[in-house]
């Protein structure tokens, strides 16, 4: 199988006249977390909600260029398909607050009309919620709506919907800005765990966050990929001068 | 400052202070009075009889509300059948498009509809279906639903732009496609305001007369056929309120405390649904 899994070429984004992703080249390696930071305003976000194709969906966006899942143009499949290969997890948990736990982890399947056997249901639930490292807080309280959680494990349980339907990229918009540092540190420790069967991209705009999880890093100033390199290297030996800038706290 | 102009200014904010507690009583006493005068006239008349029965004759005593009972359900029923489907589709319609020309006329004409006066509606009615048609009950259900539209596109609307655009990503970063998004996803979040609207147009046309009156008529008999006249309740108000006879007038003040009931109960009903059916997002 081909290392890269998603590839941009000169890839555009802009909301109305206001250009605010130009001309980016990125290649995300399978099974690598990619992390994404950047001031803010500085495109990372749209870029982000550009590879699941949610930017459409805002009144006056518009993209160009070429952005690549396994060599399959994003732009030629069906939104839909696209989204069921590439799931999402929101700045803020945004848990369905009409559905249980339970059926808030199998609403991918529930709410698009998939019917599955009972214990396919209970399996999928246990292992997602599992993979997140949820399962033994809520197992008693599976029929408890999806709100009475606290914003960590709300986020968990976003992340639990986004893990049952096997999607084979994760992208993580600011995850963690919504958390207290603890819940902060349990999900910084499931993207290690999601590696090894996902491929991650996190933007963040906390550059600790970015240098303690990823293996890549892309930097992104004023709409421009700047410089994306591993992590290691970016954070020690960065090539360009904004970037050495904005890693040591001249500008944020 | 002097001690005296302080006592003064506690005065002046003591008196408005009184001033606004008996303003805000007395928007009650209207409701206390009409309330009690009509309980006071009617509450004795109603009993087993007066509800399964329908109205005498001239001469014969007794006699009861049946026929107008059961014409007032029929035709809000199907008010209701016409009117919830289409205001709900256009609700969301509204808050799906906040900007788009078609979206700009609809809000503006639900503006409109809902302050064209309701005989004027009746009266169109009759151009459009009793002219053609005859009178018949589902004419009147046709004018009740035009009256219960605005209600329900705007509180749809309203309940559907409070309810954050990150639970309609969630649906779609799933991969749901925009119908199940809106079905599975954004109505069952909103229900409970929808509901809330729905009963407050039904609480609002229950008691409509002058549409009624030239399109589903009246009809001293029980009657179960949409397309012939039949009585409701602020029918037989009408017209056995101004009739010279005791027992007419006693069936008239015996329906007013049923019609008050009636929405009273609907409007304790829709708090009770709001408060129950509250998603807490």
């Amino acid at each position: 199988m081909e290392s890269t899994i998603i590839k941009s070429r000169n890839f555009n984004a802009s909301f109305g006249t206001n250009h605010v992703v130009k001309n980016v080249n990125i290649d995300i390696p399978r099974n690598q977390i990619v992390a994404v930071m950047g001031p803010s305003g500085c495109g990372k976000t749209t870029y982000l909600r550009c590879i699941n194709r949610m930017h459409e969906l805002i009144p006056g966006a518009s993209s160009s260029g070429e952005m690549r899942l396994n060599n399959e143009d994003i732009y030629q499949m069906h939104p839909i398909f696209v989204r069921l290969k590439i799931g999402m997890v929101f700045q803020r948990p945004n848990p369905f607050p009409n559905l249980s736990i339970y059926d808030n982890v199998i609403a991918g399947y529930k709410l698009n009309g998939i019917k599955l056997p009972k214990a396919d249901r209970d399996r999928i639930v246990e292992h997602s919620l599992t993979s997140v490292a949820l399962w033994n807080e809520v197992k008693d309280s599976l029929n408890k709506k999806g709100s009475f959680l606290s914003g960590g494990q709300q986020q968990r349980l976003c992340i639990a919907r986004c893990v049952a339907m096997e999607p084979e990229v994760i992208l993580f918009d600011e995850p963690t800005s919504a958390l207290d540092p603890i819940s902060t540190s349990t999900v910084e420790e499931l993207f290690h765990e999601l590696k090894k069967n996902y491929t991650l991209v996190i933007v963040t705009h906390n550059m600790q966050q970015a240098a303690r999880v990823s293996d890549k890093t892309a930097f992104f100033f004023l709409g421009e990929l700047v410089e994306y390199d591993e992590t290691k290297t970016m954070f020690t030996n960065p090539k360009d001068n904004r970037t050495q800038n904005y890693i040591t706290g001249r500008f944020s | 400052m002097n001690i005296e102009s302080v006592k003064f200014r506690l005065g002046k904010s003591s008196g408005f202070q009184i001033l606004i507690y008996t303003l805000a009583f007395a928007c009650v006493i209207p409701l206390l009075f009409i309330l009690g005068y009509i309980l006071e006239a009617g509450i004795t008349k109603i009993n087993w009889h007066f509800l399964v029965n329908i109205p005498k004759p001239v001469g014969e005593s007794g006699g009861g509300i049946a026929n107008a009972l059961l014409g007032s359900v029929l035709i809000i029923a199907v008010a209701s059948v016409i009117a919830i489907p289409i205001g709900i589709m256009a609700g969301i319609y509204l808050s799906e498009n906040k900007k788009s020309r078609l979206a700009y006329w609809c809000r503006l004409s639900t503006d409109i509809l809902q302050g064209v006066p309701s005989i004027v509606i009746g009266i169109v009615i009759y151009f459009w279906l009793v002219r053609p048609l005859g009178f018949s009950a589902l004419a009147g259900s046709v004018a009740l639903a035009i009256m219960m539209l605005p209600i329900i596109v705007r509180s749809t609307e309203e309940t559907l732009k409070l309810l954050p655009d990150s639970l309609k990503e969630a649906g779609l970063a799933l991969g749901l496609p925009f119908h199940r998004v809106i079905f599975k996803v954004i109505l069952p979040v909103g229900v409970g305001g929808i509901l809330s609207g729905v009963m407050l147009s039904i609480a609002r046309i229950t008691g409509e007369t002058a549409p009624l009156l030239f399109t589903a008529f009246g009809n001293p008999y029980l009657s179960v056929n949409m397309t012939k006249p039949m009585q409701s309740l602020p029918l037989l108000i009408y017209n056995y309120a101004t009739s010279p006879y005791t027992d007419w007038l006693n069936l008239a003040w015996g329906a007013s405390v049923v019609l008050l009931l009636w929405v009273l109960f609907l409007n304790i009903f829709t708090k009770i649904i709001t408060r129950k059916w509250k998603v807490q997002l």
